[in-house]
């Protein structure tokens, strides 16, 4: 078994070439990219970007939308992290793969990407960061309607959404990795293991993972980073309840 | 051998999508069509997270979400394809096949808004038209398939045919073609393929739909 996996890193290494990733510490759309080549034993140069200060190489890499991730293989850049996830998954399918074979349980994987993708889905656990009042209960019960759809319909009795091994869909859901940053700042839990036992269970395995493992980001630099953050916002929010 | 269903609606830009793709690669397929202001059971039943339209059931198995089903569609029936070959390609396809995913709901909020509204909602159209003719359509191409259309061309009818239609029923002229001669261009051309030229909804219909429902929506803001 060691010997099949030595074999196939091999074939990766030579299939490489020069793969660079332009991502942010703490965004999870450029981890998913990062967790996919690390998944695939895929070596690449990786690029932080300050996002208030932009590289020319991110305008030059995606002038679209100028904004992370891009994966630049041999020089040619890749931006929108599904689309850039699909990509690594036919450039280099061995190791691990990330997609089931099947193609309707592909199309599954990829309503689902497209959905938790979708910014009204992701708007509540935004607001829930950084509202308050009213709009901040509206955003924990919107929240939490999509996790009880996420914990019974999209990942029911697995292991893992991709099934016995982690896959695409889980690299999407990773965010909800590191959620629990977010609670301990605004001081509301909503992912507790009570109602969601199994999204709960899914988060210890996901972080587990030697690759995921070694790619979060920092919890201590999470927790200063983003209180500051929301103190930011808050100072700005025409709805902040002033003391 | 596996029944084809298509739920749709005679003016969603969606489901042409879906009819087109079948059309290209010939499969027969059994269309229903939905009352959307009366949803069926079935369809309920088989889209219960967002109950739109399209939905493509094949072999039982119900199928949601536009772009989704294209994708599946392709992988099922390798003729004709839709998507390039090549990796990169395919990659700075789908790139493009998410852009219009993401800005063709912006054009119904053509004719739902008004005055400094409308201004916010026109420019994130021109910006998006300025994206397609500086980005996506440099090369000279004919189509963004090359030679023959395929799923780019076919995500991007918004542009194609309901813009204009939008246009017609707001009473606005957002799209000068002068301006965007490649996007123009490619207007042409899309619309000339027999498939797309045989297979689209019929423009006053919508138009005066439209304008009805503009009415309905100003007649219950002012009560």
């Amino acid at each position: 078994m060691a010997g099949k996996q030595k074999h196939t890193r091999t074939k990766n290494q030579l299939k490489m070439g020069e793969v660079k990733v332009l991502g942010s510490w703490s965004s999870p759309y450029g981890l998913r990219v990062q967790w996919a080549l690390g998944l695939k034993s895929v070596e690449y140069e990786y690029i932080d970007e300050d996002l208030l200060n932009k590289s020319q190489m991110l305008l030059k890499y995606n002038p679209v939308h100028k904004k992370i991730p891009v994966l630049v293989h041999n020089g040619k850049p890749i931006a929108e992290s599904a689309v850039i996830l699909e990509y690594i998954e036919e450039t280099w399918p061995q190791p691990h793969p990330l997609l089931p074979k099947d193609p309707y349980e592909r199309a599954m994987v990829r309503f689902w990407i497209n959905f938790l993708d979708n910014k009204d889905k992701v708007a509540p656990f935004i607001t829930f960061f950084i509202g308050v009042g009213e709009e901040h209960k509206k955003a924990v019960n919107e929240a939490k309607e999509l996790l009880k759809l996420y914990e019974e319909q999209v990942l029911g009795e697995k292991k893992y959404f991709g099934g016995e091994e982690i896959g695409m869909l889980d690299l999407a859901m990773g965010w909800m990795a590191y959620f629990g940053v977010i609670e301990e700042i605004v001081d509301v839990k909503i992912l507790d293991a009570e109602t969601f036992p199994r999204l709960h269970a899914w988060i210890q395995n996901f972080r587990a993972h030697p690759v995921i493992k070694n790619n979060l980001p920092d919890h201590d630099r999470l927790l200063q980073n983003y209180t500051e953050k929301r103190q930011r916002f808050l100072a700005y929010s025409p709805h902040t309840e002033n003391a | 051998m596996a029944v084809v269903k298509l739920f749709g609606a005679w003016l969603s830009p969606y489901v042409f999508r879906v009819i087109w793709a079948l059309k290209l690669k010939g499969i027969p397929y059994e269309y229903i069509e939905e009352d959307l202001s009366n949803k069926s059971p079935l369809l309920l039943q088989y889209n219960p997270i967002h109950k739109k339209v399209p939905v493509l059931v094949h072999d039982g198995k119900p199928i949601c979400e536009s772009t989704v089903i294209l994708r599946y569609i392709d992988e099922i029936w390798p003729q004709n394809p839709l998507l390039p070959a090549d990796p990169y390609d395919r990659a700075v396809a789908l790139f493009w096949i998410k852009f219009a995913d993401d800005k063709s709901p912006i054009i119904a909020k053509l004719y739902r808004t008004e005055g400094e509204e409308q201004q916010v909602v026109v420019k994130e159209w021109l910006e998006m038209l300025e994206a397609m003719e500086e980005h996506a359509l440099i090369g000279g191409k004919k189509f963004f398939g090359g030679d023959e259309i395929n799923m780019v061309d076919i995500a991007f009818c918004m542009v194609a045919h309901w813009l204009g239609v939008i246009e017609d029923a707001a009473g606005l002229k957002v799209f000068e073609p002068y301006k965007f001669p490649r996007v123009s261009s490619w207007i042409q051309n899309f619309k000339s393929v027999p498939v797309i030229k045989d297979n689209l909804p019929d423009t006053d219909k919508i138009v005066a739909y439209l304008k009805r429902r503009k009415e309905m929506l100003l007649t219950s803001k002012s009560n």
